[in-house]
């Protein structure tokens, strides 16, 4: 196994990447840079969700959005409610605590995630892609037109949330919150993967009918596999609105669904670090190619069509060889 | 309440549902015939629309530049089916929404560029401006009634030309057999690239007719792709028949939703909560239908294979 060798290699070097570059940020003093490894994190660890249901389910969910927004809008809510001293509701107060708002929005995430996966997973193949961007939209409808938290403006984060003994404002101390979460998150990825339920789930996806054969419900599977994708994109959406400090429709919009399918893309489907490896790149191709022309997403698309034509192992399926998850 | 008003807001639905209808009825033509789902139907429809906007300007007619925006989409669709989508055929769902969500990209951008950044204005042509009056107090916008004559004006010529015509019979062939149909000495690449423009045109020409009573901007086709995806799983997805319910479905609700429900919610909550509260729901009763639709019959309303 050569490759798996080597693709072991690119996730160390992946690791090391994300951490040493703001690291010399740091020591240089270019927060400009800590800022984009931040997001790069964020992004990777939203795709580390929906590459949960992707790529070892073979569920193509093209409203994966809903979810990011949803963290988003807990940590945005929480935080407004806390900063103005009012109840969300019932009496319940807002709060400017990470954890907290980390731990309500894996909780809504996965609730939100079981509801749709639920009614979504009756179906499969293309009606299952345009079902989950539906019911994306849904969501992405209800912000822009609920008036109570901002509407189409979004809702600002005034003060970034709390984590205990970390100064969340220094960037910095953030990206190494971030960071943990991120290598948290793909231990959580790997361990899934390896377990007994990544195999059913794996199966499931390669043969459901032989799968059903051997007593595995691909029914119950799948949904525990998208509900547990829902609640890593939600927190990784909660972190985001935590970064920018501000929420908005955008997070909720088909386009950040799109952009989160084209990050697992990028860097491979079902690889361990494959979110990482496209976070990357589609941060890179903005923030380099955004410098230099404003038509960048023409590039990109040309970038993104070229691999799903000819190189369709991404970006860690170029140097580790063929995937090996079928 | 008037009565009026009532009825001009439902043919206003009945008028979105039918440049729903043409949207979707290219898509669900593609999915049934070549198994495809296609992202980028939504560039077309800004394509015709930016083509014709352009055409009318020049020539200072709308209807030379409703056929530019026509002749235009299918172009466009012709030469991105023998580029790009032919290659996608045999491919997963998941490499036909990447692909084709890159050609979205791609198009925006070229559009963006040709056509410049900012929306062009296209205006009603002469002859359709004002409004006549339907008789019980209704008047009604004469543009927006030429648009409903045009939606059934084309239903009917797909479903002839489905039906009725040898180009049909291969269409609807290649839905039910392609190797066969292959065997039977019918070229099915050039019947896919003739389906394929065929489905553009139809994009186009919505979004022509739809420039008119919105801003012609990039962007401007994915709403409505997302819609038309609604409105074929609501439909059934390969179903013209489908499609045509379902884009009824889906125009009268939506429009009825965003009129009917802040009024009803205006009899128990004060006024500006009510439009907030029924507005926030209006927005999100066509997927509710959705879902519904899916929880009875998750083929849709009118399977189209068996």
């Amino acid at each position: 196994m050569a490759d798996a060798r080597r693709e072991t290699i690119v996730n160390i070097v992946l690791a090391v990447a994300l951490f040493v570059v703001p690291a010399v940020a740091y020591v240089i003093d270019e927060p400009f840079f800590i800022t984009l490894a931040t997001r790069v994190a964020i992004l990777a660890l939203a795709g580390v969700g929906l590459n949960l249901a992707l790529g070892l389910g073979g569920m193509v969910s093209f409203g994966h959005a809903a979810f990011f927004g949803l963290g988003g809008y807990v940590a945005g809510v929480l935080a407004h409610h806390a900063f103005s001293g009012t109840p969300v509701f019932w009496g319940i107060p807002g709060t400017n605590q990470m954890i907290i708002i980390w731990i309500v929005a894996i909780v809504l995430s996965g609730m939100l995630a079981a509801i749709i996966g639920a009614l979504s997973l009756r179906t499969s193949g293309i009606f299952f892609i345009m079902i989950t961007l539906a019911f994306a939209q849904m969501l992405f409808f209800f912000t822009l037109s609920w008036p109570a938290y901002g509407g189409e403006d979004g809702l600002p984060i005034f003060v970034r949330n709390q984590f205990p003994g970390l100064n969340t404002m220094r960037i910095w101390e953030l990206f190494l919150l971030s960071y943990a979460v991120l290598m948290i998150a793909i231990l959580l990825f790997r361990m899934v993967r390896n377990a007994r339920f990544g195999a059913a789930l794996m199966a499931i996806r390669q043969n459901p009918d032989r799968a059903a054969a051997l007593g595995i419900s691909p029914f119950g599977v799948k949904l525990a596999a998208f509900a547990l994708s829902g609640m890593i994109t939600g927190l990784a959406g909660a972190m985001m609105a935590d970064l920018t400090r501000f929420v908005s429709p955008a997070m909720l919009a088909w386009q950040m669904s799109g952009e989160l399918i084209v990050i697992i893309i990028l860097g491979g489907v079902g690889r361990l670090f494959g979110p990482v490896a496209g976070a990357g790149i589609l941060v890179a191709f903005e923030v380099f190619f955004g410098g230099i022309t404003e038509h960048w997403q023409f590039w990109l698309g040309l970038v993104l069509l070229g691999v799903v034509l000819f190189a369709r192992g991404g970006l860690i399926g170029l140097i580790a060889g063929r995937d090996r998850h079928g | 309440m008037s009565f009026a008003l009532f009825a001009e807001q439902l043919l206003n639905g009945v008028q979105f549902g039918l440049m729903l209808f043409l949207m979707a009825a290219g898509l669900t033509l593609v999915f049934g015939v070549m198994g495809l789902i296609n992202l980028a139907h939504g560039s077309l429809y800004m394509i015709g629309a930016f083509f014709c906007a352009a055409a009318a300007a020049a020539t200072g007619n709308f209807w030379l530049g409703l056929i530019a925006g026509l002749a235009a989409a299918a172009a466009a669709g012709a030469i991105i089916e023998v580029v790009v989508i032919r290659r996608l055929y045999a491919r997963g769902h998941l490499d036909q929404v990447l692909a084709t969500f890159a050609l979205i990209l791609i198009l925006s951008e070229a559009v963006r560029m040709v056509f410049g950044p900012f929306p062009l204005y296209l205006s009603v042509p002469p002859e359709l401006r004002g409004s006549v009056n339907l008789g019980g107090g209704v008047s009604y916008s004469l543009y927006r009634l030429a648009l409903i004559g045009f939606g059934i004006a084309t239903a009917i010529g797909l479903w002839v030309l489905i039906a009725r015509t040898r180009l049909g019979i291969r269409i609807r062939a290649g839905e039910s057999d392609r190797e066969m149909i292959a065997a039977l000495g019918v070229n099915i690449k050039a019947l896919y690239t003739v389906v394929f423009a065929l489905g553009a045109a139809l994009a186009g020409m919505a979004g022509a007719l739809v420039g008119a009573i919105q801003s012609v901007q990039v962007g401007m086709g994915e709403p409505v792709l997302i819609l038309a995806f609604v409105v074929i799983v609501i439909g059934g997805i390969g179903s013209i028949k489908g499609a045509l319910v379902g884009a009824l479905l889906v125009g009268v609700i939506d429009t009825m939703g965003r009129f009917l429900l802040p009024r009803f919610f205006s009899l128990f909550l004060d006024t500006s909560q009510a439009m907030g509260v029924g507005a926030a729901l209006a927005s999100m009763l066509i997927y509710v239908l959705m879902a519904l639709v899916l929880v009875l019959r998750p083929k849709g309303l009118f399977p189209a294979h068996g």
